[in-house]
């Protein structure tokens, strides 16, 4: 599902470094990091690009997971300190809880600028 | 659970210092406990002023919670030494109970060996058996799966079941794992057709005693402290004229009464846990005490109950007292 995807994105970039020459066109999409502290995402509400991968860190005391309900999203249970990754490639809004404390709530808008 | 070996003597502390465990608990019943009585739905409090009556007819048993093991941060980095404690002061009870439940969070984290620890550690209990309701924390494996292959009480490979003991009719429930995003968790359908069901058989004189781990009663919604379809539970259970309600999950004593059904929640055997709201507190994480005072925040409850003979009596218990 990812590879074809990946591959029309390096074949993109390469045009683009090609076209513009700009180099750091081939650099995949900033690493987004997500902070949980005081049972709470922060940020709870993310835009990125197709592509980027979002990491989760827990800093709380408490363990937190990052779960939606299609299952899209599907952290094991993170402990302090932990973290965890994910990449999203298909644009969307990616809603998540966390199933210890499901009045936490986060949300990662993947849109193309 | 069945626990063949229950009568060994697997404590490591020598005689003396079971004595005085003894001695400590015995304390409890009569000095600085509290006991709820319920009468008619008036909850009244006293001090604990005699030894409890010796009542063959009486059922006694002990409830403990939110045992977190696996947890190990700065609020308590001895959860084991907690639970061998109540341990101690369960066997030291100068009544036997009938057997110990134990309302969810037995684990932190939902690893095999904290369930595998768990079940070893109740071994210890002096009781029959032992039975659990998952919380959210058990609810991390497979959902609770990973749960189940140590505490699937009927073989039903089910969280909620039924029994009978004394006359009294105990259910437990599983209202972890239902949830919706920014929502309380809840029962869900399946449960409550299955509680309806079971309940279906048992006659309104019964005694019924309710164990889940999550409130049945909205305690501080922001925290998601209540059960969002608790209303539906509480429904089926109203016809009865004696419903006791035992909680885990706030890690604190709270009680509601609602007409004939009384709503308690207990201590854990792990960490503290701050007020509902607490003012300066925003999130319901574990609560660092002062050395000393650990003991203070953590306990067990102790219940007895006679058939036709009101009021149910409630005994919590500090491991320091």
């Amino acid at each position: 599902m990812r590879l074809p995807h990946r591959n029309l994105s390096l074949a993109f970039a390469l045009f683009a470094a090609a076209s513009t020459r700009v180099s750091c066109a081939l650099a995949a999409p900033a690493p987004v990091a997500v902070e949980i502290t005081k049972f709470a995402y922060t940020p709870a509400d993310l835009v990125v690009e197709p592509g980027a991968t979002v990491t989760w860190t827990n800093r709380d005391e408490t363990p937190h997971t990052v779960t939606s309900a299609d299952g899209a999203l599907a952290s094991p249970a993170l402990d302090t300190g932990d973290h965890w990754q994910r990449r999203f490639d298909a644009e969307g809004d990616y809603v998540y809880t966390c199933t210890l404390h499901p009045f936490m709530m986060g949300t990662v808008h993947v849109r193309r600028h | 659970m069945k626990n063949p070996d229950h009568r060994s003597e697997s404590t490591d502390a020598p005689p003396d210092a079971r004595r005085r465990e003894a001695l400590r608990c015995l304390a409890g019943w009569t000095g600085a406990a509290v006991v709820w009585s319920v009468v008619g739905g008036v909850p009244r409090a006293a001090l604990a002023g005699a030894p409890p009556a010796k009542d063959a007819r009486a059922l006694r048993f002990v409830q403990i919670s939110d045992t977190h093991i696996g947890f190990h941060k700065d609020a308590n980095p001895d959860v084991v030494g907690s639970l061998r404690r109540a341990t101690a002061a369960i066997n030291a009870l100068p009544q036997a109970p009938a057997f110990v439940v134990h309302t969810g969070d037995v684990s932190h984290l939902s690893k095999p060996e904290e369930f595998g620890q768990a079940r070893e550690l109740f071994q210890d209990l002096h009781v029959d058996r032992v039975h659990t309701v998952p919380g959210e924390h058990d609810a991390l494996a497979e959902g609770v799966g990973g749960y189940l292959k140590v505490f699937d009480h009927d073989g039903k490979g089910r969280s909620w079941y039924s029994f009978d003991q004394h006359g009294v009719h105990f259910v437990g429930l599983d209202n972890v794992r239902n949830f919706g995003k920014g929502h309380l968790a809840s029962i869900g359908a399946e449960q409550l057709a299955w509680l309806k069901a079971d309940l279906a058989g048992v006659s309104h004189s019964t005694p019924v005693v309710v164990l889940a781990h999550i409130p049945l009663w909205t305690i501080y919604e922001p925290w998601g402290w209540g059960t969002a379809d608790s209303a539906a539970a509480l429904a089926l259970l109203r016809p009865y004229g004696s419903v006791t309600v035992l909680n885990g999950h706030v890690h604190q004593v709270l009680q509601k009464v609602e007409g004939h059904v009384t709503l308690h929640t207990a201590m854990s055997l792990a960490y503290p846990l701050p007020t509902p709201g607490q003012e300066g507190v925003g999130e319901p994480g574990p609560v660092t005490v002062a050395a000393g005072e650990l003991g203070k925040r953590l306990g067990t409850r102790a219940i007895r109950i006679v058939r036709g003979r009101e009021p149910v009596a409630l005994v919590d218990t500090p491991l320091e007292h």
